[in-house]
């Protein structure tokens, strides 16, 4: 059982500040738009511990916290 | 597959705040500790007027809209007749701390057992970014295109330091940011504090927290993120202001 972060990118309005707060260094900019036109980050799974700090800093609740 | 962190469920659509606003982190924050309270089907957000006017439609959970600045009045009459649920006020600087500080003030007077929760961004934010009573010196704004001149304006203005001093009977006074994690983490256990405070039927709580305004600071959210850690957090310190029980 690992923790792992899920993403809801739809709701991402690239404020970035997962990318900045993440340990890990497991999420970056991104280049795709979502639905509302906003740059959505981009998350690698293989690198994220599932800390849950990007769950904290994030104003839109775009990410879930879950054990696989 | 066990989820362990989701966004409270009545937070059931994305915010329509601005991208890197911190009123979504604060009334994520606020939802969590109503649930951790077990008053996530017994609780009345009293609503302000400004840029926390979009809650109306964020959540699911009851709400009321007052009119400009009388939040604090509202949940009082809401209070002293629904003794048993939780009823706190949502604001921000402009609504509580200028346009509703009789309410405010008042409602701290008389200790009355509700939570007011003020989001200080140093503007209006909702109006188009206009010099508040929190502004800081220097500052630009609309209606201070060449900074704050506090000689002719007035100085910043500290609600939890005026309410903590003055009131002394209140039961919890604090400031948080929502800044970087740590804060967040801080300012969670602030918000329960307060919520438990009316719980317990302590009295009077009130909460103020530090939010970055993207928009109205013409800055991007990172930037505006370090701005608040190098203007606000000096001009105003985070901390409890009244313990519980003291």
């Amino acid at each position: 059982m690992s923790k792992k972060a899920i993403m809801n990118g739809e709701w991402c309005k690239s404020c970035q500040y997962c990318v900045k707060a993440c340990p890990q260094s497991a999420i970056s900019r991104g280049s795709a738009l979502n639905k509302a036109g906003y740059e959505v980050v981009v998350l690698d799974s293989e690198a994220c511990v599932g800390c849950g700090i990007c769950y904290t800093v994030c104003p839109d609740y775009v990410y879930t916290i879950a054990e696989e | 597959m066990n989820v362990i962190k989701q966004a409270p469920e009545i937070m059931y659509k994305n915010n329509q705040f601005c991208a890197g606003c911190g009123h979504g982190i604060t009334y994520r924050l606020i939802q969590e500790a109503v649930e951790e309270l077990g008053y996530k089907d017994n609780h009345i957000t009293v609503l302000g007027v400004g840029c926390s006017c979009n809650l109306n439609t964020l959540t699911k959970g009851d709400k009321f809209q007052c009119a400009h600045g009388r939040a604090a009045a509202v949940a009082t009459g809401m209070k002293h007749t629904k003794k048993d649920t939780l009823i706190f006020t949502y604001q921000g600087d402009g609504d509580a701390g200028v346009i509703g500080i009789a309410e405010t003030l008042n409602a701290a007077y008389r200790n009355e057992k509700i939570t007011v929760i003020t989001v200080n961004n140093s503007n209006f934010g909702m109006t188009g970014g206009q010099m508040s009573w929190t502004t800081l010196p220097e500052q630009i704004t609309t209606t201070t295109p060449l900074g704050r001149d506090c000689a002719q304006k007035g100085y910043p203005f500290h609600l939890p330091e005026m309410i903590a001093s003055q009131f002394t009977h209140v039961a919890y006074v604090a400031r948080g940011a929502v800044n970087d994690s740590k804060n967040i983490r801080q300012l969670k256990k602030m918000i329960k504090n307060g919520l438990e405070a009316q719980v317990k039927e302590e009295g009077y709580s009130l909460i103020e927290v530090l939010a970055p305004c993207p928009t109205n600071w013409n800055l991007s959210p990172l930037q505006s993120l370090e701005w608040l850690e190098e203007n606000m957090l000096k001009e105003y310190p985070i901390g409890e202001f009244k313990k519980r029980g003291v």
